[in-house]
């Protein structure tokens, strides 16, 4: 099962992909976000979210200043302010 | 009668003239796609921090204890302007519109007895207000080193503006640019930026219950400032979109307008030529039966 993931900078829509998990360096701990994630929402520390797109695969790393996750019906949306990678 | 040579002068500068303006026109008109696709581009975002805005905003009720960001300063009695204009010209009344309606919110508010402060980006703007407002401009921001005003700059402007609220220079702003709706017509807008007036709330709510984390108002106050400047880089882009739209109009008149001009020195330029030469041709004649 995939999650759809969406990362989207002010200048742009970074990417929207499905991929199976994300790892999330929120304000109160690390989170996986998985697909049929409880609807949540969190600010996140500024540092690497974590994209696995298959499910033993090495994960990918993205930074990200000034984050906000939004888990919802249709996925996860991560708002970022600054993306390097 | 202008003479020949007088003439002929005033097509080439007209010529010439025409020239520059095409060329503007052009750069205008691909620069004005650059923008409408990186205005097109800030959408998502923008759109989304709205809908969390309101949905977020619709759970917590404004106390004295919410943000002050939110609730404001208790006080309505310092207005600031935030005035927003290109540093280049050439775009017809694209820089005046913005300013006009600048100024006359700031007398609208003198007249209601508020004090007005103004805090001015991009260049053009500052002789005008300057010599209206001598004393009242709080700061200027100069954008004439970056070649498009983008997300950073919106960023800086924004940090800038929460500092000076906190400091209490200020009670309300009111941010001035010009919206753009097409090529050939951009409107100036004025929009409260301070305190933050809060999103519509989206007319479908879910039904699932949403976890916060922090609680919601801390994740309020975390997003307050970053809306102050998702707004403020949306007014950036659509401004930059209206000044290339204004400024490629405003070209492509003048362009006309230099052809025009160029036709009718044209025709008067063969005229005065041939009435040249008929004189010449009579004199000759005459000359020739004289003998």
């Amino acid at each position: 099962m995939a999650l759809h993931f969406e990362l989207v900078t002010p200048a742009r829509l970074v990417r929207s992909e499905e991929v199976h998990m994300v790892v999330i360096p929120g304000t109160e701990g690390e989170m996986g976000v998985l697909q049929g994630h409880a609807p949540f929402m969190t600010t996140i520390k500024d540092g690497p979210l974590k994209v696995y797109r298959t499910e033993n695969g090495a994960p990918e790393e993205v930074l990200i200043q000034g984050g906000f996750a939004e888990v919802g019906a249709n996925g996860l949306t991560v708002l970022a302010e600054h993306v390097e990678g | 009668m202008a003479s020949l040579k007088e003439l002929k002068g005033r097509i080439n500068s007209v010529k010439s003239t025409q020239k520059i303006t095409k060329a503007k026109q052009m750069v205008a008109a691909a620069k004005l796609r650059k923008a409408q696709a990186a205005a097109e581009a800030g959408r998502p975002y923008a759109q989304r921090l709205a809908e969390v805005m309101a949905s977020l905003s619709s759970k917590i009720t404004v106390t004295d204890n919410s943000p002050k960001l939110l609730s404001g300063t208790g006080s309505d009695s310092v207005h600031l302007l935030v005035v927003a204009n290109s540093d280049k010209g050439l775009a017809g009344a694209f820089n005046s519109n913005i300013v006009k309606a600048a100024l006359t919110a700031a007398r609208r508010l003198e007249a209601e007895g508020k004090t007005v402060l103004f805090y001015l980006i991009g260049r053009k703007g500052r002789p005008v207000i300057r010599r209206n407002y001598p004393k009242s401009i709080l700061k200027m921001f100069d954008t004439t080193d970056v070649r498009n005003p983008g997300f950073d700059e919106a960023e800086k402007i924004a940090n800038e503006l929460v500092a000076l609220y906190e400091e209490g220079r200020f009670d309300v702003a009111h941010l001035f640019f010009s919206k753009f709706k097409n090529a050939l017509t951009q409107e100036p807008t004025e929009q409260q930026i301070i305190p933050v007036p809060a999103p519509k709330a989206a007319a479908v709510t879910t039904d699932a219950v949403v976890e916060y984390e922090p609680d919601e108002e801390e994740i309020l106050a975390a997003l307050l400032p970053r809306y102050l400047k998702t707004q403020l880089f949306g007014a950036l882009l659509e401004n930059m979109a209206s000044e290339q739209g204004a400024s490629m109009t405003a070209m492509d008149n003048a362009t006309r307008n230099a052809g025009d001009l160029i036709k009718t020195l044209t025709i008067q330029y063969n005229r005065s030529r041939q009435a040249a030469i008929t004189t010449e041709l009579v004199e000759i004649i005459a000359g020739a039966e004289a003998l």
